[in-house]
């Protein structure tokens, strides 16, 4: 009889602790859908902003047009798509914007445009909440990655299908090119 | 991190509980030693546990209005707002209410009961100062105390440390009453005598040592919010930077006093204070810096 208490015992312990590591595994991946979010809410935030920078910027530049264009383009790429095109699409409009902030350097007059420093201030935070966002992003895969590794966690999340995800990847050239020169 | 919070969680209640024996310990005591009435220490237990529960929910604007900070607004401190939320995200924290205190001295401080509650404020010196690096690392720092229910325990700690000034205050006085008005203890000899001295004795240390362990909680904590908001902006460098300034700044905050000196994220008083090591709110500036630039 003594024996089947023990192992009553010991099976109410697994079970537990089942509960206990797939919750945990749940919470993180809920984390990961939020910091997701996140990150979509600061792209569609530059999105939207952008086209207010073109139209204050076309009326003040004259000669380096082609700086607006690329930008209007980039813009264009980040439609809805996979996260490795949005990845590629953010990066691409984050060097445009830069070469149309160093442009507008030429242009004193521009630069005192109120409505150009507001939006110069709004983009520029934007852009550091964007590079945020994918960091906690980041961190959060990896903390969810390790679990789903790392055993005893890993029996539990491939018995119920969590799958390693992937990271939001920022370009090692974005890094490098915080010094703009003119 | 995660089980940073968790254990600041459990600290809380630890912190609480201690408190709450020390308290008893006190109450005890005293009681032993120059009351026969329980209906005072009652009277004095409920008085204290309003006046708590006051201080713990509205602690926090408590704080704000008696340094005199003001709300941002949006159109005047566009940067501030924008680098606050931005490390809201990077922290995975709702975004703060964000409040400016007047004053050129560069400082700062978060308060709040938790993440869903909690405001940062920072000196007008903060803002005219620092480059953004350096303001980044200094909200990056107050973050980190809202994330890691820093703010909470500090809350919990004054509001304690609060209820043993107020009660041994009460108790001292009516103690110096009682004495003048005289008692029939008064005829106990030598060891009655001994025994009151030690009451008293202990009713004027108690809140010292309150206060002593409320100030080694808020130096413990001040190095681990260097760290986590280094983890944060992932540049050291920002805060080290920022530190190296307020250490070099010399001007005053007028609006900080005792009771919110430990608040803030360096000491806002800038004379050496005397036993300043039992007393210092703060960890030594240098070794913050040293810190980090390790990092």
């Amino acid at each position: 009889m003594e024996f089947i208490y023990w192992i009553l015992i010991i099976l109410g312990v697994i079970i537990l602790y089942i509960i206990v590591a797939y919750n945990s595994l749940i919470v993180l991946r809920t984390r990961i859908s939020n910091a997701w979010s996140q990150i979509d809410v600061q792209l569609k935030r530059r999105y939207d902003l952008i086209p207010n920078l073109i139209s204050t910027v076309k009326g003040y530049v004259k000669h380096e047009k082609t700086v607006l264009n690329e930008l209007t383009k980039a813009r264009s790429n980040l439609i809805k798509g996979s996260m490795e095109s949005k990845a590629r699409a953010s990066n691409q409009i984050t060097d445009a914007l830069k070469s149309v902030f160093a442009v507008a350097e030429n242009y004193p007059q521009l630069k005192a445009n109120e409505n150009f420093k507001l939006l110069q201030e709004e983009l520029s935070g934007t852009e550091s909440k964007i590079a945020y966002a994918r960091q906690f992003y980041n961190d959060s895969v990896m903390s969810f990655n390790i679990k789903v590794q790392r055993f005893p966690t890993s029996i539990i999340a491939n018995a119920f299908n969590f799958k390693e995800k992937e990271f939001f990847k920022a370009e090692g050239k974005e890094k490098e090119n915080i010094k703009v020169e003119f | 991190m995660y089980s940073q919070i968790e254990s600041n969680k459990r600290n809380s209640i630890f912190l609480f509980v201690l408190f709450l024996i020390f308290i008893g310990v006190i109450v005890y005591i005293v009681n032993l030693l120059f009351f026969q009435g329980y209906m005072f220490i009652i009277v004095a237990a409920i008085i204290a546990i309003i006046f708590s529960l006051i201080s713990y929910y509205s602690g926090d604007k408590i704080v704000l209005s008696m340094t005199k900070a003001k709300e941002a607004n949006k159109k005047d401190h566009a940067y501030l707002i924008n680098a606050v939320e931005g490390l809201a995200i990077a922290a995975g924290i709702p975004k703060p209410n964000v409040y400016v205190i007047p004053g050129q001295q560069i400082n700062a401080f978060a308060t709040g009961r938790n993440p869903k509650t909690s405001s940062v404020a920072v000196t007008e010196g903060c803002l005219q100062k620092l480059n953004r690096q350096e303001l980044e690392g200094v909200l990056a720092h107050e973050m980190s105390h809202i994330k890691n229910y820093d703010i909470r325990v500090m809350m919990l700690a004054s509001v304690l440390v609060g209820i043993i000034i107020f009660l041994t205050e009460i108790m001292l006085r009516s103690f110096l009453w009682g004495g003048l008005k005289g008692n029939d203890r008064q005829q106990g000899g030598g060891l009655q005598l001994v025994l009151i001295i030690i009451g008293v004795v202990l009713l004027i240390l108690a809140p010292i040592i309150a206060q002593m362990i409320k100030f080694a909680i808020s130096r413990k904590r001040e190095y681990l919010a260097d760290a986590s908001g280094a983890m944060l902006t992932r540049y050291p460098k920002g805060l080290a930077d920022a530190l190296k300034k307020i250490k070099s700044d010399s001007s005053e905050l007028r609006t900080a006093s005792n009771a919110t000196a430990h608040l803030f994220i360096a000491n806002p008083f800038k004379k050496k204070q005397w036993l300043a090591g039992l007393f210092q709110t703060h960890p030594d500036v240098d070794l913050r810096i040293k810190k980090l630039e390790s990092m």
